[in-house]
């Protein structure tokens, strides 16, 4: 057992799947809110990483990690429901064009009041687990407390999410706000409400993925999100935007595809492989791995 | 009671409803009819809150709705069926029996029990997606899903579209039923006038946003220029 999990092909594996969460829980954040609203947040990485950095730089401060944690999924959330409020309900029932244009304006400017507070130097945030791969015979299994914990946390939101929107009552009307948000509101529910707590929860969601991604190897930077984005929403692309399960499926198969070009074909390929694989499941497969085509309109 | 006044809708530079009023009276039926694009679905559109009317007022128990908005209308009682049913295919019949039951403080356990004894076709297709029912059991999902907050008023938006005349004819039977057992005060929409004035106690007849003829349902069906000009029923 020991030797199969130092294998080369469980190497990559793993690699691939500590890799992979992040890229899900980023696609999971976009697809909350496109689900619901129809946006696709550009800024949704940087407003990530806005949270982490408020969080975490509480940890020079004396403030324990799990504190910080704490703090930056919840400045997340607030700033979610707070750009939801402010950028995007003006928006409602305009052009699809104009949310975007928006969201990739405050992008930079997340990105420049950050630079401005924190500076643009690397700051490296301790990891709250040992960092060092455990070994078998003096071969390493890439696996070490800190990636399971990465890929536990990964998974328990995830299902976290999916138990939310399956059976709480909250979940429910946030479905039914962002699937008819008309009949939702004959209904009873408060439509608005439920976006801006879409909104809310996928900036929790995203901001746990920069918390991750700031306590690794990466550090915290201001820029430090962007590259996880497109990955992120080249995920929720390949696993179908209207697909939660399916931005986690491409998630992992992304962070895969990542490692397995990287191990067996080149390093020079593997930042292409994003793309490779858009351009393969958009051929095959357009409207998403997970995507059912229901008729509405009943 | 529902008590519409003098209510003008436009939709920019066209007038949906012009001075459109009357009363429904508390446990009766009252038909709304006429041809397309007379403003029947705009008047039920009005009165639970998704359109904001130009002037005029809707009155629940003498209480204005003018500026509430259309999720705290259904909370104070009035369910509405919209045309085309509005039931969300995505979820199953369970969840879409659940999210009705939100707007109003039943226990959701018994509500739903309540509505599968008295619709046991739902209670049989519980756990299916609302994508795989047939027309007649949409309407009555999208019934039922209206019913499970106990409103006081019920709006019922061309129930018959699509639907079979035997199942037409069961359904408003079952309106009728449903309003004499629950005193419930409905609203009903309809181009099929000759079923609908069968269970109404009154009848109101739109033509092209204005009221044209009301009162009870009997006299109206029995007016020969109202059968042959406004409702179809004379070839």
């Amino acid at each position: 057992m020991g030797a199969f999990l130092a294998s080369n092909f469980m190497h990559n594996i793993f690699g691939g799947l500590a890799q992979g969460v992040i890229y899900s829980l980023v696609a999971l954040s976009l697809v909350i809110i496109w689900q619901s609203t129809h946006v696709l947040n550009f800024a949704q990485g940087a407003m990530a990483m806005f949270a982490t950095y408020v969080g975490l730089t509480e940890i020079g401060r004396g403030v324990g990690y799990w504190w910080c944690v704490i703090i930056s999924v919840v400045v997340g959330m607030a700033f979610g429901g707070i750009t939801e409020r402010v950028l995007i309900r003006p928006l409602y029932g305009k052009p699809e064009i104009n949310p975007i244009v928006v969201m990739v304006g405050f992008l930079g400017v997340i990105e420049a009041v950050t630079a401005g507070i924190w500076t643009s130097t690397t700051r490296n945030i301790p990891a709250p687990f040992s960092q060092i791969y455990y070994q078998y015979r003096g071969r390493l299994i890439l696996l070490s407390p800190f990636v399971i914990f990465q890929i536990a946390l990964a998974i328990g939101i995830m299902l976290f999410v999916a138990a939310l929107f399956r059976y709480t009552k909250l979940g429910l009307q946030l479905r039914a706000a962002a699937l008819a948000p008309e009949v939702a509101r004959l209904l009873g529910v408060r439509v608005h409400r439920m976006l801006t707590i879409g909104w809310m929860l996928s900036a929790g969601v995203g901001a746990v993925a920069a918390v991750i991604i700031a306590s690794g190897n990466f550090g915290l930077f201001p820029t430090d999100m962007d590259g996880v984005f497109v990955a992120g929403f080249i995920a929720a692309a390949v696993g179908g935007l209207e697909s939660p399960m399916g931005a986690i499926a491409g998630g992992l198969l992304l962070g895969l595809v990542e490692q397995f070009i990287l191990a067996y074909w080149s390093p020079s390929v593997a930042p292409l492989s994003g793309v490779i694989l858009l351009v393969v499941a958009l051929m095959v497969r357009p409207q998403g791995i997970f995507t059912r085509s229901v008729n509405r309109r009943v | 009671m529902i008590r519409v006044e003098k209510l003008s809708v436009n939709y920019g530079a066209i007038k949906a409803l012009s001075d459109v009023s009357f009363n429904a009276t508390p446990g009766l039926i009252t038909a709304v009819l006429g041809a397309n694009g007379a403003g029947k679905t705009t008047l039920l559109r009005t009165i639970s809150g998704l359109v904001t009317p130009r002037s005029g007022n809707v009155f629940l128990d003498d209480r204005s709705l003018l500026k509430t908005a259309a999720e705290d209308i259904a909370r104070m009682g009035v369910g509405h069926v919209p045309e085309g049913r509005g039931v969300i295919a995505e979820m199953t019949v369970d969840e879409n029996l659940r999210l009705g039951a939100l707007a109003s403080k039943i226990n959701i356990a018994e509500g739903l029990e309540a509505q599968y004894q008295q619709f046991p076709v739902l209670g049989d297709r519980r756990k299916q997606y609302a994508s795989t029912l047939s027309g007649g059991e949409r309407q009555m999902l999208a019934m039922s899903r209206a019913l499970i907050a106990q409103p006081k008023v019920l709006l019922l938006d061309e129930p018959s579209l699509g639907l079979a005349p035997l199942v037409t004819s069961e359904l408003m039977k079952s309106i009728r039923s449903l309003c004499e057992s629950k005193q419930l005060t409905v609203i009903l929409v309809e181009q099929n006038a000759k079923s609908a004035l069968k269970i109404a106690h009154d009848a109101v007849v739109l033509h092209l946003g204005t009221v044209v003829a009301s009162g009870p349902a009997n006299e109206v069906a029995a007016n020969d220029n109202l059968r042959r000009y406004y409702l179809g029923l004379v070839q």
